[in-house]
């Protein structure tokens, strides 16, 4: 067993638990989820829940609840995190009821979904929620039979102590320990004793989700709640002039329309609020169906904007959001990006001298990638439910960020962060889209306008042309060889519009004697923001994709080629601060090889292969594809991750099929365009996104045993996929793929 | 505004609504079934599907006067507890992540079993491309799909 220090104090604690037993969750009895119906049947609910710490409640039958902190946007945390606590707790998982936390900032750390953190991040908070309530109940039941507490044990929610043949349930203790001080210290399971992190169990929603019951922010409807749609600017470089509305005004069911501010000065408070568009027309009614009506009858007009900006805080770092004035064009993206793409960069690593290394190359080669901008085009578009008074916020809703746009919406109201409450519905998908909450701040300020609840809706086209996109970006890179096909210089060049996607201090920085790495942006006012595996998304699929080719062009096995590279990663690296463990890396790359049988060929399946490490965890994928009719057809996909310690396998196996589906999805079929500023796609009839048929015929997913500190898996599976894909398409159509997407093969660069 | 009679898992409703009204927003708005989502508007992303008189069909654009005496069915009235062996597919291969268009995609594929009882693995592919998932669950939804066949079979 392993110590830790508890964080906390005795009358912070007690403070935290008046906090968290206070009436938030009243009235939401829905959100409260249970294991499935057998399990729902066969417990009996307890008479009284005493609450141990804000993260768990006992009740007098041994049966816990645990709140899940985290919002749930797919990534499966309402389970996994719950998980931890009950492993640490030593309960039977039989025996758990789990609910999703209301936004809390005293009692909990980081409740957001972002960069496939909860689980890494949220590890050490949880162990020690349960550590602690486990540690408390056995001291309970020492000084009820009068024995030292180092004799007392436990497992699956039964205490003992063997010398007197007493035993008890948690239930029995949990009024006691209820009572006692918070411990300094408590001990932690060793990992092999672990019992139910790294067993397989089921989503704890999994019930609700098939029989239809109300999750989301869509689902919720409360008495005498109005719906508000809006009508944005249909071109970025637009805004708000002038409308006519009295027709609709008088249209059935219609209440009011009328245009709102999202954000006033120095009411954006951090990344979560960029947004473009802050003026906006809005449509108040009786019905969605009434509303969508007025929405397509209304009339108004839009001007050209001038430049605009905008600060935020980025963690800590004031960040200026600029959008230049202009209607804009995919061409002419394209175009400038080409231009900037043949002029260096601003250097951002060098080791060596790439310039000599490449003059002294036997072989050199040059490819360039691109990709376009892509929505996020989660299934719940955008909502919000906000039922605002003169000193209180009703927030419910689909949210990453709630913590963030606590600080923001309490300032736009007017109000303290103590007048809002921010309620958590699970998401129907996130990808980095609800990190952005203006659509909360934007049902709260019309419920202000109103004096009414209203829940907030965008129609599909609300949410695809609203921005906030997956930039689009460009990279350039150059490999040398020497005599003896080893790659001795590299040279990436990476650039997009707004941002950059380079990361200067990863693979193959680290490999190369002779590496530069340099970038360059292009400005523009469409707005954008982090897309499942932010830059990742775009740069390794190109990456893996050039390595490949350079693999080929030395003559060498694309896997053998990497475990050359990462030998010298391990055994005598270059530079500092290379961003990640070249052993693990290879690890994955060992792993897929084996399990992939990558030596043994068949006739007729075109492979690919690539490895990728993002968002601290490592991925490496072998795609097979076959061609039938002309058509290429993925017959399999085998991945091989290590994301540390498996907290739920069969929901982390689920994550990686998904990934891998998602990127496969949009490096072959996805993309956003523009003309004169306005979105060229607004609904699933113009954007192609990844169907049934299109996916894999089957998967397989291998995880790499450890017993590190876990890491997430909502994003890292994603990136890599698309060099899988790229180099099996090679494979299979003696063509290379350069630019996103690849179906179409028309270059995105002009 | 007119009033209808609607049949809806079985139960008789009366609503007063515009007659264009799709069907989806008197479920939703007015009935509080919720169970069927609101992905497109446009019979493109079925998460709206539902069933009339037993076949699939989107309810985002079917205008509530074209109902009728028609039988509508919803996720919610599939089962009586959630043990339709669709249902129970999707349960035993834990098949959803955000969990939002899977009322579609087991009300699609609840209907094609019952007229394909025994589908091949590219009846699934094809029948089951009209329901967009963006988490990508495309794979465990076949693996369901072919398990409730089974366990119809059986």
């Amino acid at each position: 067993m392993s110590l830790v220090r508890t964080t906390y104090g005795r009358r912070s604690f007690v403070k935290r638990i008046g906090l968290a037993s206070g009436g938030l969750m009243i009235g939401f009895s829905w959100l409260a989820s249970c294991k499935d119906a057998t399990v729902e049947e066969a417990m009996v609910m307890p008479s009284e829940w005493f609450e141990i710490n804000g993260y768990l409640k006992i009740g007098d039958n041994g049966m816990v609840t645990i709140m899940s902190p985290n919002p749930e946007i797919g990534q499966n945390v309402k389970t996994s995190m719950p998980m931890i606590v009950a492993e640490e707790l030593d309960t039977d998982w039989n025996n758990v009821l789990v609910e999703q936390a209301p936004l809390n900032t005293e009692l909990f750390t980081r409740q957001l979904a972002g960069g496939s953190q909860s689980i890494r991040q949220g590890w050490d908070g949880l162990r020690m929620a349960g550590a602690t309530a486990r540690h408390m109940l056995k001291e309970a039941a020492a000084q009820s039979w009068s024995v030292p507490i180092a004799e007392i044990t436990t497992s699956a929610g039964i205490i003992y102590h063997e010398g007197s043949g007493n035993s008890a349930h948690f239930g029995e203790m949990a009024s006691a320990a209820a009572k006692l001080e918070v411990p300094e210290e408590v001990e932690l399971k060793e990992t092999k004793n672990f019992n139910i992190i790294g067993t397989s169990k089921r989503n704890v929603d999994g019930l609700k989700i098939v029989t239809g019951q109300p999750l989301y922010g869509l689902d919720i409807y409360k008495e005498g709640m109005l719906v508000a749609m809006l009508v944005i600017p249909p071109a970025f470089g637009m805004k708000y002039k002038s409308m006519d509305a009295s027709a609709v005004k008088n249209m059935p069911g219609i209440k009011d329309v009328f245009t709102i501010e999202t954000y006033t000065d120095g009411t954006r408070k951090s990344f979560a609020d960029i947004a473009t568009f802050n003026e906006k027309v809005v449509i108040v009614g009786e019905s969605t169906w009434q509303v969508m009506q007025a929405k397509k009858m209304l009339q108004v007009e839009w001007e050209e904007t001038g430049d605009s900006s905008y600060e935020i805080d980025m963690f800590g770092n004031k960040m200026t959001t600029e959008y230049p004035a202009g209607l804009e064009n995919s061409q002419t993206h394209s175009l400038n990006m080409a231009e900037m793409a043949i002029k260096p960069g601003q250097v951002v690593r060098s080791d060596g001298n790439v310039d000599n290394a490449f003059k002294a190359s036997v072989k050199t080669i040059e490819r360039s990638y691109s990709c376009p901008f892509l929505p996020h085009n989660t299934l719940e578009p955008m909502n919000f439910y906000a039922d605002v008074t003169d000193n209180h916020a009703e927030l419910i809703g689909p949210i990453q960020t709630p913590e963030f746009m606590e600080q923001s919406v309490a300032a736009r109201l007017g109000l303290s962060l103590e007048q809002v409450d921010i309620q958590m519905t699970r998401m129907g998908g996130g990808f980095g889209r609800r990190l952005y909450g203006h659509f909360l701040v934007e049902a709260a300020v019309i419920s202000q306008k109103i004096k009414n609840p209203v829940k907030l809706v965008y129609s599909r086209e609300d949410d695809m042309t609203f921005g906030n996109y997956r930039p689009a970006y460009h990279v350039t890179y150059k490999a040398g060889l020497n005599e003896n096909n080893e790659m001795v210089a590299f040279m990436v060049r990476a650039g997009g519009i707004p941002e950059s996607p380079l990361f200067a201090n990863r693979f193959p920085a680290g490999a190369v004697e002779n590496y530069q790495a340099e970038q360059w942006t292009l400005k523009s006012n469409v707005s954008v923001g982090a897309w499942r595996a932010p830059r990742s998304n775009f740069i390794a699929g190109a990456e893996q994709s050039f390595l490949d080719e350079v693999a080929e062009l030395a003559g060498k096995d694309p896997i053998d080629f990497r475990l050359e590279l990462f030998d010298k990663a391990i055994n005598n690296p270059v530079g500092e601060n290379n961003d990640y463990d070249a052993e693990r890396y290879a690890g994955v790359l060992q792993l897929v090889k084996e399990k992939s049988n990558w030596s043994s060929t068949q006739s007729g399946v075109s492979r690919g292969v690539a490895a990728y490490y993002c968002h601290n965890s490592y991925v490496a994928q072998v795609l097979d594809m076959i061609v039938e009719g002309g058509v290429p057809k993925i017959e399999n996909v085998i991945s091989a991750v290590d994301c540390g310690i498996v907290i739920n396998p069969d929901a982390a196996t689920n994550m990686v099929e998904g990934g891998v589906i998602d990127g496969i999805g949009h490096a072959m079929y996805s993309a956003m365009s523009f003309k004169d500023g306005v979105p060229q796609a607004d609904n699933f009839d113009k954007y192609r996104i990844i169907r049934h048929n299109e996916a894999p015929r089957q998967q397989e997913v291998h995880f790499v045993e450890s017993d590190v500190h876990p890491t997430g898996l909502g994003e890292p599976p994603l990136p890599p996929v698309m060099g899988a894909l790229a180099n099996a398409m090679y494979k299979a159509t003696g063509k290379r793929y350069y630019h996103q997407p690849f179906v179409s093969n028309k270059p995105f660069i002009g | 505004m007119a009033t209808y009679q609607l049949k809806v898992n079985g139960k008789s409703h009366t609503v007063e609504v515009d007659p264009t009204t799709p069907i989806l927003w008197v479920l939703r708005d007015h009935l509080q079934l919720l169970g069927t989502k609101f992905g497109c508007g446009i019979t493109q992303c079925g998460s709206c599907t539902i069933h009339v008189d037993g076949t699939a069909t989107r309810a985002c654009q079917l205008p509530v006067s074209s109902i009728g005496n028609s039988e509508v069915t919803t996720i919610e009235g599939l089962s009586e507890n959630g043990d339709h062996p669709v249902q129970k597919a999707w349960l035993e291969h834990d098949v959803y992540q955000c969990g939002y268009c899977q009322a579609g995609q087991i009300m699609t594929a609840a209907a094609f079993l019952k007229s394909n009882p025994n589908p091949s693995d590219e009846d699934i592919e094809s029948t089951m491309a009209g329901n967009i998932c963006r988490c990508g669950t495309y794979t465990r939804i076949k693996a369901a799909i072919k398990s409730a066949a089974q366990s119809e079979l059986s």
